[in-house]
């Protein structure tokens, strides 16, 4: 999958290499921003009052 | 990706795709993304929520310090006692010296997962006493991520002083002790803590969060005792003017 996608990215390495990491820097952004705070009332829940 | 396939193909520059690859590498992309979800759920989203609130608690204590109209005096002896506030509105901050400079929190009405506690903010047992009421005045909040408001709470030594500010000043706790309890132990937040059908003359404070770190297995709490009342009209302590004025 990603030794395809590498192949398929123009240009020489580090024009593929910057394109990539901005790519995960995007990701990054779209994942903290809304997917993150969307999934994070699935994990881990945690109590702190006292309850019967 | 250089190993010899089969026998055949060697002659071939390119190989096709492998639906065993791709499913490998979509699983390490999963992995990774679980592992940056929890870096940012225990540490990045701490910071923040944490300046977010600190910002919130500034604005709030400024906006009171304009509403002189609405201010009760009281003396510090006799506080003034808020009257029950609106489900999830903040009606107090809370300033811990030994918490740090900068640490300036909301109290908001209710114990509500979403609707108070997980944005970071500190709930208040709505079952409970007011800020200065005779009885006990009882909090909760977490301990780790969502903005960790009580993350430091086993830092807490005797003598401490914990402000709970509202519209009307401040309110000073001195605390006590710790104690670990189980989840059920609904007695530290009993009017006099601890001391079931007990009719108090004393005013408590119970801050309630969870233990060990990341865990809901037990509740750590903190019990803290009325000290004085600072009215706004006289200004905040000395101890907290500087955190109250923004300048930490």
């Amino acid at each position: 999958m990603y030794a395809a996608l590498w192949r398929k990215l123009p240009g020489p390495w580090w024009v593929r290499s910057l394109i990539l990491f901005a790519g995960f820097v995007a990701l990054m952004v779209v994942c903290v921003l809304w997917i993150f705070p969307l999934v994070e009332p699935y994990f881990a829940p945690i109590d702190v009052t006292v309850d019967v | 990706m250089s190993e010899p396939r089969g026998g055949r193909g060697a002659s071939k520059p390119r190989r096709r795709i492998s639906p065993v690859f791709v499913l490998g590498e979509l699983l390490i992309t999963v992995g990774v993304l679980f592992a940056l979800f929890v870096l940012w759920h225990a540490w990045f989203n701490d910071f923040v929520v944490d300046s977010k609130l600190h910002e919130a608690s500034l604005q709030q204590s400024q906006q009171w310090q304009k509403d002189e109209t609405s201010v009760a005096h009281g003396t510090p002896e006799a506080p003034p006692v808020l009257g029950t506030p609106a489900a999830s509105s903040v009606f107090g901050l809370m300033i811990v010296p030994r918490f740090g400079a900068d640490y300036y929190r909301p109290i908001a009405e209710g114990t509500g997962t979403k609707a108070v506690l997980n944005l970071g903010e500190i709930g208040h047992y709505p079952k409970s006493e007011m800020p200065g009421a005779v009885g006990n005045f009882a909090v909760a909040a977490h301990r780790t991520s969502y903005g960790k408001p009580f993350n430091q709470i086993s830092s807490l030594m005797v003598g401490d002083h914990i402000y709970v500010e509202t519209v009307d000043g401040w309110y000073d706790y001195v605390f006590r002790n710790l104690e670990y309890v189980r989840p059920t132990a609904i007695g530290v937040i009993a009017p006099v803590p601890q001391i079931d059908g007990a009719t108090p003359t004393d005013r408590y404070m119970t801050m309630t969060s969870c233990n060990p770190l990341f865990s809901s297995a037990e509740r750590i709490v903190a019990y803290s005792v009325f000290n004085r009342f600072y009215p706004r009209a006289d200004g905040p302590p000395d101890d907290i003017a500087a955190t109250v004025a923004g300048g930490a």
